[in-house]
C-alpha cells in the first residue's frame, strides 16, 4: 500500500452528519473487478445530475476545490456498507486524508488499508477546521502523520490520537498480510490445539 | 473466582493467535463466505503475490448480490453482473473452494444460507465482505463485515489483526406486544441509540423479549446491528439455538455434537459480567415500526407522523431532517398512514427467511395488491423458497398479486435491475433507507414482511396488526 507521511493541501468542507458508503459510492459502480477509476462516481448523487452533467453547487465541481486532498466531514463518516470501493473512490478522486468528530468502524479500517488517513476530533475542533477549509484556495491545511499534528492556515496546531499500529502501517506503507505470514507458526499451533479441544470448528 | 466474563470476551479470547505489545491481536478466523461483490480484488490480490488459500474448507462461496431473480435458465444479460459471477466461481475453482452456484436450491443470500446448511455454529468466529455479518450472531457466533483487503487477509492467513471491542448489552425487558416483531424491536432500537450508538462495540441482546425469539427473530435483530453503528450483535445460544443447528448439513454429529453442545453451554455471560455501555427497553411500550427518512435511526410508531425539523437546536441535525424530509417528498407533520407507495419489497438478509414469507402470506392471504403498486417477495435462498412452495405460500402471494421471485439480495442493493425509479417510493423489509440505496432517487421505507404485505394490499403504509 501507499505511504502516507504528511499532506498539505486544500479541505473540502463536508458538514452533511452520517455519511453513508452507498453516498459515497452507490451500489450500481461496484460491478467492477477492479479497484481504480471509481474516483469519477465518488459521490455520484451529489455531483451529476441525471443527464450526467455536473451540478455546478456540489463542493466538489467548484473550481476552489476540484484538487482537493482532504475532506472535513461530519460526525459517523462512512456509515453502511463494508464496501472498499468508497476509500478506493475517495483515493481515486485525489483524497487521502479524512477529518471528522467520528468514523464508522469498517470504514475506518478500510481506509487505513489503502494509505487513507482518518483523524477523529472533538466537534468543536472540526468546527474550525471547517471554517479553513470553506476558505477553499486560500487556506490548506497541512497534516504531518509522524508528528501527529494539523497545522492551521493561521499556524495555530492541533494535535491528534492514532492507533499506534495504524500509524506504524502507514507511516511505512506496509502490508500487513506479509506482516501476518510473518507469524504463520502461531497460527498453525493455534490450529493444531483448537483441532484437539474443538474438532467441530 | 475468575473474572466475570461476558458471552464476547470467551469468544474473543479463545480466538486470540497473539497479542503486540500495542494491544493488537492476531484474531483467528473459523470461517468467510465470499460473494462475488467484495472478493474479485482480494483473490486478484492473492495472484500477484503468488499467495494461496491456507484452509479452503473454511470458506464458502456464493453469489447473491448481482444475481438475477427472474428465470434462470436464461443468461444473465448485465455484461458486468455476469463477468462478477463468472469471476467467482473461476477464483473458487483455481484455488480449490467450496462453491454454491446460481442454479443450486442451496443458493440465496450469503447470510441465509450460511446458517442453513450449519456452516455458522455458536462460539466461532465468521467474517464475510459484507456489513450485515453482524446477523450471524443470532448464534452466538461473533460474526463481523470487512472490506476486501481483509478478505484477502483472511484468505492467506485465516486470522484478522483487530482490537478487542468494547462490550454493549442492549437487555429488552418484558414480551413483545402481538404483531409486533424483530424487526419493530431491531428499528426501534436503533431510534433509541442512534446509527453510530454502538461504534467500537459489539452489542449482546438480552432480556425475556430476546430469548423468546425464534432464530429467525435473532437473525434480524442481529442484523441490523451494522445499522446502529456496532459491526457485530450477539445473542447467547440456547435450546432455541441448538435445536435449529441439529442435524444441518455441516453442523456436528454424533459424539461431536454431544462435545459442541456442552461447550456452547459454556458461552453465555457469566452472572455478574460487567459492560462498558448498557441499555434497557421495555418490550411492552413497541408498536410496528416504519422508517420514514434516508437514515435506519429516522424511524417512528406507525401511529406517528412526520417530524418537524424547526423544534431541532442543532444545526447539523436539522439540516440533515430538512434534506431527508425533502429527498423522501413528505412534509412535516404528515400522517405516516397517509404515505403512498409504488412499489413493495419483501425479501433481503434481514427479513427473507421461512418466518418472514409466512407472516407476510398472512396479510396477503385473500386480498389483493392495491391498484399501482407492484409488490415482490423474494425468498433469502432457493430451500426457503422450497419449503415456502411445499407450504403453498408462493400461490397465496401470487393469487393476491405478488409477484414471486427467485433468490437474492435484489431490491435491497439495487444492484440487479429490481430498482425503484426516480422518485418512486418502497415499502420494503430491506435493512438501509439511504438515499438512491433502492435506486438513484428512489424513496425507502423500512418495516416488518406483515408491515410490508398491509402496505402492499392497502397502498399506503398502515398497521398490519387492522387486517389481522
Amino acid at each position: 500500500m501507499d505511504k502516507f507521511t504528511s499532506l498539505q493541501g486544500i479541505a473540502a468542507p463536508f458538514p452533511m452528519v452520517n455519511v453513508d458508503t452507498d453516498r459515497i459510492i452507490p451500489a450500481r459502480f461496484l460491478k467492477t473487478i477492479k479497484k481504480t477509476g471509481l474516483g469519477k462516481n465518488l459521490f455520484n448523487e451529489l455531483r451529476y445530475n441525471e443527464d450526467g452533467s455536473e451540478k455546478p453547487d456540489f463542493i466538489l465541481n467548484k473550481p476552489a476545490y476540484r484538487e482537493a486532498g482532504i475532506l472535513v466531514a461530519g460526525d459517523n463518516f462512512g456509515c453502511g456498507s463494508s464496501r472498499e470501493h468508497a476509500p478506493w473512490a475517495l483515493i481515486d478522486f485525489g483524497i487521502r486524508c479524512v477529518i471528522a468528530p467520528s468514523f464508522a468502524d469498517i470504514f475506518n479500517n478500510n481506509a487505513s488499508k489503502n494509505g487513507m488517513l482518518l483523524i477523529a476530533l472533538p466537534q468543536e475542533t472540526v468546527d474550525k477546521l471547517m471554517e479553513d477549509a470553506e476558505k477553499g484556495g486560500n487556506a490548506r491545511l497541512s497534516v504531518d502523520l509522524e508528528k501527529q499534528r494539523i497545522v492551521r492556515p493561521d499556524g495555530e496546531v492541533i494535535d491528534f490520537d492514532i492507533d499506534p499500529f495504524k500509524k506504524h502501517c502507514l507511516l511505512n506503507g506496509l502490508d500487513d498480510i506479509a506482516l501476518t505470514l510473518q507469524k504463520d507458526d502461531k497460527i498453525g499451533a493455534f490450529e493444531d490445539a483448537r483441532k484437539t479441544a474443538q474438532p467441530w470448528a | 473466582m475468575a473474572q466475570p466474563k461476558t458471552l464476547f470476551d470467551k469468544i474473543w479470547e479463545s480466538h486470540v493467535v497473539d497479542v503486540q505489545e500495542d494491544g493488537t491481536c492476531l484474531l483467528y478466523i473459523d470461517r468467510q463466505i465470499i460473494h462475488e461483490i467484495t472478493s474479485a480484488q482480494a483473490f486478484e490480490g492473492l495472484r500477484e503475490a503468488g499467495r494461496t488459500v491456507r484452509r479452503p474448507e473454511a470458506q464458502l462461496l456464493v453469489p447473491d448480490h448481482n444475481v438475477p431473480t427472474t428465470d434462470r435458465s436464461l443468461p444473465i444479460e448485465n455484461e458486468e453482473s455476469r463477468i462478477q459471477i463468472d469471476l467467482l466461481k473461476e477464483n473458487a475453482e483455481a484455488f480449490g473452494l467450496p462453491y454454491i452456484e446460481l442454479n443450486d436450491i442451496r443458493q440465496g443470500i450469503v447470510h441465509v444460507i450460511g446458517p442453513e446448511q450449519g456452516f455458522t455454529l455458536p462460539g466461532l468466529t465468521m467474517a464475510c465482505g459484507d456489513s450485515h455479518t453482524s446477523t450471524h450472531g443470532a448464534f452466538g457466533c461473533l460474526a463481523f463485515g470487512i472490506g476486501t483487503s481483509e478478505v484477502e487477509h483472511v484468505l492467506a492467513t485465516q486470522s484478522l489483526i483487530q482490537r478487542p471491542a468494547k462490550n454493549m448489552r442492549v437487555t429488552v425487558d418484558g414480551a413483545l406486544p402481538p404483531g409486533v416483531v424483530a424487526k419493530d424491536l431491531a428499528l426501534a432500537i436503533i431510534g433509541a441509540i442512534g446509527t453510530a450508538g454502538g461504534t467500537g462495540c459489539v452489542i449482546e441482546y438480552a432480556g425475556k423479549a430476546v430469548e423468546d425469539l425464534s432464530m429467525e427473530g435473532r437473525m434480524t435483530l442481529c442484523n441490523m446491528t451494522i445499522e446502529g453503528g456496532a459491526r457485530a450483535g450477539l445473542v447467547a445460544p440456547d435450546r432455541t439455538t441448538f435445536d435449529y443447528v441439529k442435524g444441518r448439513p455441516m453442523a456436528p454429529k454424533g459424539a461431536a455434537w454431544e462435545q459442541a453442545e456442552a461447550y456452547w453451554r459454556t458461552l453465555p455471560s457469566d452472572p455478574g459480567a460487567t459492560y462498558d455501555k448498557e441499555v434497557t427497553i421495555s418490550a411492552a411500550s413497541i408498536e410496528p415500526q416504519v422508517t420514514w427518512g434516508t437514515s435506519p435511526e429516522m424511524v417512528l410508531p406507525i401511529s406517528g407522523s412526520v417530524p418537524d425539523p424547526s423544534g431541532e437546536q442543532d444545526g447539523n441535525r436539522k439540516r440533515s431532517l430538512e434534506r431527508a424530509i425533502e429527498y423522501m417528498g413528505l412534509s412535516a407533520g404528515q400522517a405516516l398512514t397517509d404515505i403512498r407507495v409504488d412499489k413493495v419489497f419483501i425479501g433481503s438478509c434481514t427479513n427473507s427467511r421461512i418466518e418472514d414469507l409466512r407472516t407476510a402470506a398472512a396479510v396477503a392471504r385473500g386480498r389483493s395488491v392495491a391498484d399501482g403498486v407492484h409488490a415482490m417477495v423474494v425468498p433469502g435462498s432457493g430451500l426457503v423458497k422450497h419449503q415456502a412452495e411445499e407450504e403453498g405460500l408462493d400461490a397465496v402471494f401470487k393469487e393476491a398479486g405478488f409477484d414471486w421471485r427467485e433468490p437474492g439480495c435484489s431490491m435491497c442493493i439495487a444492484m440487479n435491475g429490481d430498482m425503484l425509479q426516480p422518485g418512486e417510493r418502497s415499502a420494503s423489509t430491506s435493512n438501509r433507507n439511504f438515499e438512491g440505496r433502492q435506486g438513484p432517487g428512489g424513496r425507502t421505507h423500512l418495516m416488518s414482511p406483515a408491515m410490508a404485505a398491509a402496505a402492499a394490499v392497502n397502498g399506503h403504509l398502515s398497521d398490519h396488526r387492522e387486517l389481522l
